[in-house]
């Protein structure tokens, strides 16, 4: 469906209106063009610049070669935070598409109230962990939270000291980032649900199959793109979470929460080492170019 | 058929399992409404009964002060204004960059659907990856531009941050949205001689409502959580709220005044939770009308 | 001729209206005393000036004891429009000044005669290159231990005065039911501890030696083993809740009654008197069993910032020197819990405790005892400090043990030095 306009001077009269009409599509797009090519790219191979010098508390233009990166290998910091991305990131993804996909088929069954049910999943997206951090601390802090109220209500021997715990720590920073995205990931399937055609499912009814079988078979694949795109945003927040982790544990206890973020961030602003912090930000790039760029390729592609 | 559930017609569910789904559609309710409910319980009591009694309980003692405190008497940094004086900051930056970023993404979208040219499948890649960038690997060499343009500490500054990362997603949504729109009534168009602002104007512009309202919506939250660009490129005169809610919470000394922190917290989410709330059915049918189909 | 007359008047009245107006150029300050009583005391800060005609532009950004604060502050002086002003620690504001950021205060500084009445440890953050670049607000201390007097008297446990006496103490409070040792699981309050251990332990030499010149003999030795082992000896004392916990939630334990000691710097003070308690009747302050005789601090500083333009240079002074004035230092620093930047100052509106923080304070400077603190950057630039944190939370949360934590010790240092 591409609108080709003929670019050979076949036509000298139109000339002039052929070519303007070709241009302005290019013009309208090349400021955005322009402001990403400068102020992402750009900054981005900046990054990558600054990973070779040695800057500390500003920039500075002292090459070292490969040194930051080779001090970030031996830094204890580092592997942890990548250990610990991959667990969040993993459990993260995994637990919101689940969920996010069990509810909006629930949601999908003719439910009363369904606006009222839709917004409240919806909403945790609305507000930013500066806000909600406080009320998620109280939850799972074992003195005053979760754990102090089911022990009020008689359960004595309840325990939930996860936040406290260096192992387990990880998984309550789970807990609080299914909670704020799932709503919006329920959002996408029951969009995606409510785009499937009618006469696919009633041809495998009158083929007698089961409703489990009609899911399993027929709607969850129709659903491809929706998992794409709600794979796109979640991992998109998981390796940017950062905001999140500084609300609930600090990075804490210890060091068993660190995330590529908050190293990433703690390195370059708080500890004056700037060029190990480019470093990993130049490796947390790489690796999410190495999931996005695939995954680009191929859903462009397949438009064409 | 848009607009209506293609299993509503087809699956019947039975009273034992509608039982069932409404129990547990509930109990995620109950899950998704917790925080909320504690920070606004905890809110309207006196300090006294924070400090001494269950974070669940309700208040014995129904107060409004901590909000009155939060808005306007609040400590936020030597002087004690509350987060009143900030709301205006965070208004005047976010309302023009969600503007401009969804107009900007509409003809973008626009151009990248209906007037395709030879590369535009790169470019539209390149904006898509500049999604993933995190933003603290921005800041200095942001930092540094902004200087150089003269922008550095003002609102307009702000606004210019904020249109150069949201582009890509409203970019996104628009794209996907138009992609699904029949070019048979552009190419129509076209041969009556109508030009490319005509043809925005009059005929993608009128059809776009749901996914401008999901754009608006994902940029409305993002800009006004944001918290990392609202510090760094402010000053003195154009902190956002999110700053001063910060401060308010954050604060390291002192007897922390946690209901005075929910109040102030809510009054913060109270504009991006009313445009979920009142745009929130909106949010389904943009997103249905093809931006989930990748 | 009247029209002339009104005109020349309205404009005369417009141009002095003007010129008064531009006169009074304004400070722009870079903090984070967001909460009431720091607040308060900064606000003392702000009428000073306002009294001179001097403006006050606040910059306030909270959280973690300056860590968005100095995140803010780069994208600030990145984009060519710094602060006037910045709260700032230790060994940062060297750093910053190595960048050729900041202004130079060696008029102010002569013209009130700072160098006689600023420590010298003091004046090596302070002085960049044997130029004044910031004016000191206050020096905390963080070898502290704050007690509950009630607990102690109730147990017939006297104020300790050596290290075993003290773990004997702890023992003591924790057979009787109650928790010992109040603290906050947070990196920087392991830290504060670690400052007292290792005075403690190894005294000033052993502390300089290893933290401040980096000397590997001194940082793998059995001394610091015995650090570790101290640490770890504290670690057996504090309640299971600890992780995470503020550190004045951890004060509000001792002055609740729930728990006997804490150990954390003078700033613990203020919780105490804002709790309505008096120095020596409900609570006691005493150093680190161990460290007495010896100081390890930390200062807070505004460093200054080069700025243009002669207005502005002169509100600058104005406040460099309203800072250091000695009754701004003792209104303030009454506030705050901390003794004061300069040693000439009066010391009757402090309390007890103040003025003994004071006193320690003028026989560590006049003994060479005053020495920076490693938690709160005034030992080591801050890529070290913090690699030291790791180690030191790491250990305390349980990860190694003490052979171990020295060996990590050493490399993190070296990794990041």
């Amino acid at each position: 469906m591409t609108m080709t306009v003929p670019k050979t001077s076949a036509r000298p009269a139109k000339q002039g209106g052929d070519w303007l009409r070709d241009a302005i599509p290019k013009l309208v797009l090349s400021p955005s063009l322009f402001i990403i090519l400068v102020f992402v790219y750009g900054f981005i191979f900046f990054t990558f610049y600054l990973s070779f010098t040695d800057s500390r508390i500003l920039p500075s233009h002292d090459l070292v070669g490969w040194l930051n990166y080779e001090r970030l290998f031996k830094i204890r910091g580092w592997d942890i935070a990548v250990v610990n991305l991959l667990i969040f990131g993993s459990l993260y993804i995994v637990i919101c598409c689940v969920l996010g996909l069990l509810l909006a088929i629930l949601l999908d069954q003719k439910i009363r109230a369904e606006g009222f049910i839709r917004t409240v999943y919806l909403y945790p997206m609305a507000l930013s962990f500066i806000v909600t951090g406080i009320a998620w601390k109280w939850f799972l802090d074992p003195g005053i939270g979760l754990q102090a109220v089911v022990r009020s209500w008689g359960w004595e021997s309840f325990t939930f000291t996860w936040i406290k715990d260096s192992d387990m720590a990880i998984y309550t920073i789970v807990i609080a980032a299914v909670w704020q995205t799932s709503g919006f990931v329920m959002a996408m399937f029951l969009a995606g649900l409510r785009g499937i055609d009618n006469e696919v499912m009633k041809a495998a009814q009158i083929d007698g199959a089961s409703t489990v079988a009609l899911y399993r078979r027929i709607i969850i694949p129709q659903l491809r793109p929706a998992f794409m795109s709600a794979f796109v945003v979640l991992a998109h927040m998981a390796i940017k979470s950062y905001d999140l982790i500084i609300a609930l544990t600090g990075g804490g206890p210890g060091t068993a929460t660190e995330m590529p973020a908050t190293f990433m961030y703690s390195y370059t602003f708080t500890r004056n080492q700037m060029g190990i912090g480019a470093a990993s930000a130049t490796i947390m790039l790489m690796s999410i170019a190495a999931i996005m760029v695939p995954y680009i390729y191929s859903e462009l592609r397949e438009k064409k | 058929m848009a607009g209506s559930s293609a299993s509503q017609q087809v699956i019947r569910t039975g009273g034992g399992a509608r039982f069932a789904i409404y129990t547990i559609l509930l109990i995620f309710c109950l899950y998704y409404l917790l925080p909320l409910y504690v920070m606004v319980v905890n809110s309207l009591k006196p300090l006294s009964e924070i400090t001494s009694g269950g974070m669940m309980s309700l208040p014995k003692d129904w107060t409004t002060a901590p909000w009155a405190s939060a808005w306007s008497t609040a400590q936020v940094g030597v002087e004690a204004t509350g987060l009143k004086p900030y709301f205006i900051n965070s208004i005047l930056m976010v309302v023009p960059a969600v503007a401009l970023s969804t107009i900007l993404g509409a003809l973008n979208g626009y151009v990248l659907t209906k007037w395709r040219f030879r590369g535009d499948t790169i470019i539209f890649g390149l904006l898509l990856f500049g999604c993933f960038i995190p933003f603290q690997m921005v800041l200095i060499p942001m930092a540094r531009m902004l200087g150089l343009m003269g922008l550095a500490g003002t609102v307009p500054g702000l606004v210019f941050v904020h249109l150069v990362y949201g582009i890509g997603f409203s970019t996104l949504y628009f794209k996907n949205y138009y992609q699904q729109f029949p070019t048979e009534l552009v190419r129509a168009a076209m041969i009556d001689g109508a030009g490319f602002f005509t043809i925005f104007r009059r005929i993608m512009l009128p059809a776009s409502g749901p996914i401008a309202v999901v754009c608006i919506i994902w940029q409305f939250t993002n800009i006004w959580n944001d918290f990392l660009f609202g510090a760094s490129f402010s000053d003195f005169d154009s902190q956002p709220m999110t700053v001063a809610l910060n401060n308010l919470v954050q604060s390291s000394t002192g007897v922390k005044e946690y209901n005075v922190h929910f109040a102030g917290a809510i009054l913060a989410a109270l504009p991006t939770l009313l445009v979920y709330i009142v745009a929130g059915r909106y949010f389904v049918r943009g997103l249905m009308a093809g931006s989930v189909k990748g | 001729m009247r029209g002339y007359k009104l005109k020349t008047l309205a404009a005369t009245a417009a141009l002095l209206a003007t010129t008064s107006l531009a006169h009074a150029e304004d400070v722009e300050v870079l903090h984070w005393w967001t909460s009431g009583g720091e607040a308060a005391a900064l606000n003392v800060l702000k009428e000073d000036l306002s009294g001179q005609g001097i403006g006050w532009q606040d910059m306030p950004v909270a959280g973690g004891g300056g860590t968005e604060a100095m995140t803010v502050l780069r994208a600030r002086v990145t984009s060519g429009n710094p602060p006037t002003a910045v709260q700032m620690l230790g060994f940062d504001i060297l750093d910053w000044a190595e960048e050729g950021a900041l202004a130079n205060l060696n008029d102010v500084a002569a013209a009130e005669g700072w160098d006689e009445v600023v420590p010298e440890a003091l004046q090596a953050f302070a002085k960049h290159d044997g130029n004044w670049i910031s004016a000191p607000v206050n020096v905390h201390s963080t070898n502290w231990v704050w007690a509950n007097k009630a607990i102690l008297d109730e147990l017939g446990i006297a104020q300790p005065t050596s290290w075993d006496e003290f773990v004997a103490a702890l023992e003591a409070v924790e057979a009787s039911g109650k928790i010992a040792l109040a603290h906050g699981g947070q990196a920087w309050q392991d830290a504060t501890i670690f400052d007292g251990v290792v005075l403690s332990t190894g005294g000033i030499d052993f502390y300089r030696q290893a933290f401040i010149d980096l000397d590997p003999e001194a940082l793998v030795s059995d001394t610091m083993v015995e650090v570790f082992d101290r640490m770890a000896t504290l670690r057996g004392h504090v309640d299971e809740n600890f992780s995470g916990r503020d550190w004045n939630l951890a004060s509000a334990m001792v002055i609740n009654g729930e728990a006997a000691f804490q150990i954390m710097g003078d700033w613990a003070k203020g919780e105490f008197i804002n709790a309505g308690q008096v120095p020596g009747e409900d609570f006691l302050c005493f150093r680190v069993p161990g460290s007495e005789g010896t100081v390890s601090f930390n200062a807070d500083q505004f460093a200054m910032f080069g700025v243009s333009g002669d207005d502005a240079v002169a509100a600058q002074n104005a406040m460099a020197a309203s800072i250091m004035s000695p009754e701004f230092q003792s209104a303030f620093n009454v506030v705050k819990g901390s003794a004061p930047a300069r040693t000439d100052v009066p010391n009757d509106a402090f309390d007890a405790c103040g003025q003994q923080a004071m006193a320690d304070l003028a026989e560590a400077a006049d003994s060479g005892t005053l020495i920076g603190s490693i938690a709160h950057g005034h030992a080591t630039r801050a890529a070290v400090k913090n690699a030291i944190y790791d180690v030191v939370t790491a250990h305390f949360n349980g990860e190694f043990d003490s052979a171990t934590a020295v060996q990590e010790l050493v490399t993190a240092i070296e990794i990041n030095q």
